[in-house]
């Protein structure tokens, strides 16, 4: 039992499914996550993300596949044998426990000596220190989760799994609570795996976020490496916005594929095409788009369009502009110019971007 | 009050001219409360005053069975000396009753919240069933479930476990009568707050590196209190002034409590005080014995 328990290291997921009758949550998974880092398992609701935390956790056994911790092969063991804490959605406070209690709950079941000063000390770690006597019922939904977050953490789990543990919360404690939970992760430098349907929440806060679909990861990266290149259609358009269009290959010309896209032709980089000939769906972020009244100069991928919709945001105007083909693209502009475009609804633009900033995805799927 | 009262005030005074409608509204109050407060003094505390009236009676001398009104205590010494054999008897069988019923409703109980996954809704339904059928009925039937010639008896002389080859007429029947009477009190109130309990809860114990028979000792079991305290004031309260049972399944000499009432009421002729004196000792023991235990194992937070 205590095996499992000082297993120390990598947490890898190796071919892992998990069916619950007919229903596939989660389809060959496979996974490394480095030591010490902050994870994030992104998806929508039913993705198989709450599964595959829960597999790691001991809740749920997997149908096939290995879950191991280090060298330690961990399947097959129950939660309890495992150095891994889970911070439940519904925060699952002991109802009839202190706080105090509630946190030096773990400590004492392993029978450390002084579970009393830990619970304590994770109680200030998480600022919580004033409420140590208070039930769970008599703190604030916020207060409930940092109670939740250091009685998960008061262990020193080898893994900490957050299962969208910022979801019940108002936007205001949500961001707080971001700020607060990257800083006790840079502070105790456990490895965190955070699932959440929030992409938002997942880029500013994991070092690596995964984003999964239909029981399968889709991709795996940095946040900026998987905002700026995303390698299939479900990505571009969940993580952030995309203006995609179909379109096929119909030349190479160097480093550059030759695309037609709806009747345009436009030119993507070979690397940032995940397609190499054939058809795809063509996509750049609307940030990357410029919007102006007269045809740019040698950029070399320009479509003429139709303003539709003018939205002044602050910091950037945004645009609805329609393309030739009848499509409907996004753009944002920086409001950087001292005079302004001063653009209407009905004016003909030009739209430009740097062949560097558009990627192409796999047509099908997703 | 009288807070209350000035808080209901301070914003009518400050927009002035609703100043009645404090008033009127404390009276609506009042107005919804009077059926309930009638029919408590109508049908509670009437019976009861009339009942304390009775059990202070004195005889008149050379009239047997008349009673003149007076205050005197002779009828309680009686019932705390003379019947206090019943009283112990009554609180054993009714506690081994209430034992023995938590004993299988707990596991019954757990295995509806957490295992029955779509019979659920049936097993609720049989746990119920038999308060279709009538009470007095229901303890007939085990009148012959446990005679000498049923095979129960058959069994248990069997397998040698039944010395005197009878259960019926005995205490162990009054026992199981009551446990079997009284089980659907204790399973109703676990179940509710089983059912009420979040299962990440009890999860959390085991992700808290608690086995599974500690996180029922630390997390399910507490956290189910309020139903096994509801259950088991529901089962001994009623099982300590039952009757029927040990009318029905019980021994002829060695009866409860229950039976002297009835007995004193319905057949002695002029037993009205002893059996009001007797009921008034039997109400306040159970209430002294409810106030220690709820005492002891209640939990506000949780109700």
């Amino acid at each position: 039992m205590s095996g499992f328990r000082d297993a120390r290291g990598d947490l890898r997921l190796e071919d892992v499914t998990k069916r619950f009758g007919d229903f596939t949550a989660v389809d060959d998974l496979t996974l490394h996550v480095p030591r010490g880092s902050f994870f994030a398992l992104l998806g929508p609701s039913g993705c198989g993300k709450t599964t595959t935390l829960r597999m790691v956790a001991g809740l749920e056994q997997p149908t096939a596949g290995r879950v191991l911790i280090g060298d330690t092969d961990v399947t097959g063991s129950r939660s309890y044998e495992r150095p891994v804490n889970t911070v439940f959605q519904s925060y699952a406070l002991f109802p009839h426990m202190n706080v105090r209690d509630n946190v030096a709950y773990g400590p004492k079941r392993r029978k450390v000596a002084d579970a009393g000063r830990l619970a304590e000390e994770a109680l200030a770690l998480v600022q919580m220190s004033e409420f140590a006597g208070r039930r769970p019922t008599q703190l604030s939904g916020g207060q409930q989760q940092r109670v939740a977050l250091a009685r998960a953490l008061v262990n020193q789990p080898e893994v900490l799994l957050l299962d969208e543990p910022l979801g019940a919360l108002d936007l205001k404690l949500r961001r707080e609570m971001q700020v607060e939970l990257k800083r006790i992760q840079t502070e105790v430098g456990l490895t965190f795996i955070h699932v959440t349907h929030d992409q938002e929440e997942a880029m500013t806060m994991a070092d690596t976020v995964a984003v999964m679909n239909r029981g399968r990861i889709e991709q795996q990266g940095s946040p900026e490496a998987l905002y700026d290149l995303p390698r299939t259609r479900f990505v571009a358009n969940f993580l952030g916005q995309a203006n995609t269009g179909p379109g096929s290959v119909e030349d190479v010309d160097g480093d550059h594929l030759v695309v037609d896209v709806l009747g345009t032709r436009v030119r993507i980089r070979k690397d940032r095409s995940a397609v190499p000939d054939g058809d795809l769906l063509f996509g750049v972020r609307p940030e990357k788009v410029q919007v102006s009244r007269s045809r740019p100069q040698g950029a070399g991928n320009d479509v003429r369009g139709v303003v539709k919709d003018v939205s002044f945001l602050g910091v950037a105007t945004s645009y609805l502009v329609e393309m030739p083909s009848g499509a409907t693209w996004s753009c944002y502009e920086q409001n950087l110019d001292v005079d302004p475009i001063d653009l209407r609804p009905g004016d003909q633009v030009w739209l430009t971007w740097n062949p560097s900033h558009a990627f192409a995805v796999p047509a099908e799927s997703g | 009050m009288s807070a209350l009262a000035q808080a209901a005030v301070a914003p009518a005074a400050a927009e002035g001219t609703e100043n009645q409608r404090p008033t009127r509204r404390g009276w609506v109050a009042y107005l919804l409360l009077l059926p309930g407060v009638l029919w408590l003094v109508v049908f509670f505390l009437l019976p009861l005053v009339q009942l304390a009236a009775v059990s202070l009676q004195s005889r008149y001398p050379g009239f047997p069975g008349y009673y003149y009104r007076d205050v005197n205590l002779e009828w309680y010494a009686t019932a705390l000396t003379d019947y206090a054999p019943h009283f112990a008897r009554s609180f054993l069988y009714a506690g081994l009753a209430t034992l023995l019923a938590f004993l299988i409703s707990y596991p019954l109980a757990y295995a509806m919240a957490f295992k029955a996954g779509r019979w659920r809704n049936l097993m609720l339904i049989c746990v119920i069933a038999p308060f279709f059928t009538s009470f007095i009925l229901r303890t007939f039937a085990w009148s012959q479930i446990l005679a000498d010639e049923g095979w129960v008896v058959r069994l248990l002389e069997t397998l040698q476990l039944v010395p005197g080859g009878q259960l019926i007429n005995t205490p162990v029947a009054v026992v199981a009568g009551l446990t079997y009477n009284f089980l659907p009190f204790m399973v109703l109130p676990i179940y509710a707050s089983l059912e009420r309990a979040d299962p990440r809860v009890i999860e959390a114990g085991g992700d808290l590196y608690a086995s599974g028979l500690t996180t029922f000792r630390t997390v399910t079991l507490p956290m189910s209190m309020p139903g096994v305290l509801a259950g088991t004031l529901l089962t001994f309260i009623p099982a300590a002034g039952d009757f029927v049972n040990m009318e029905l399944l019980g021994p002829q000499r060695g009866k409860m409590v229950g039976n002297v009432i009835n007995d004193q009421f319905l057949t002695v002729p002029g037993g009205y005080p002893l059996a009001a004196a007797l009921s008034f000792t039997l109400m306040a023991a159970i209430l002294v014995m409810v106030f220690l235990y709820v005492r002891r194992f209640g939990t506000e937070e949780l109700v």
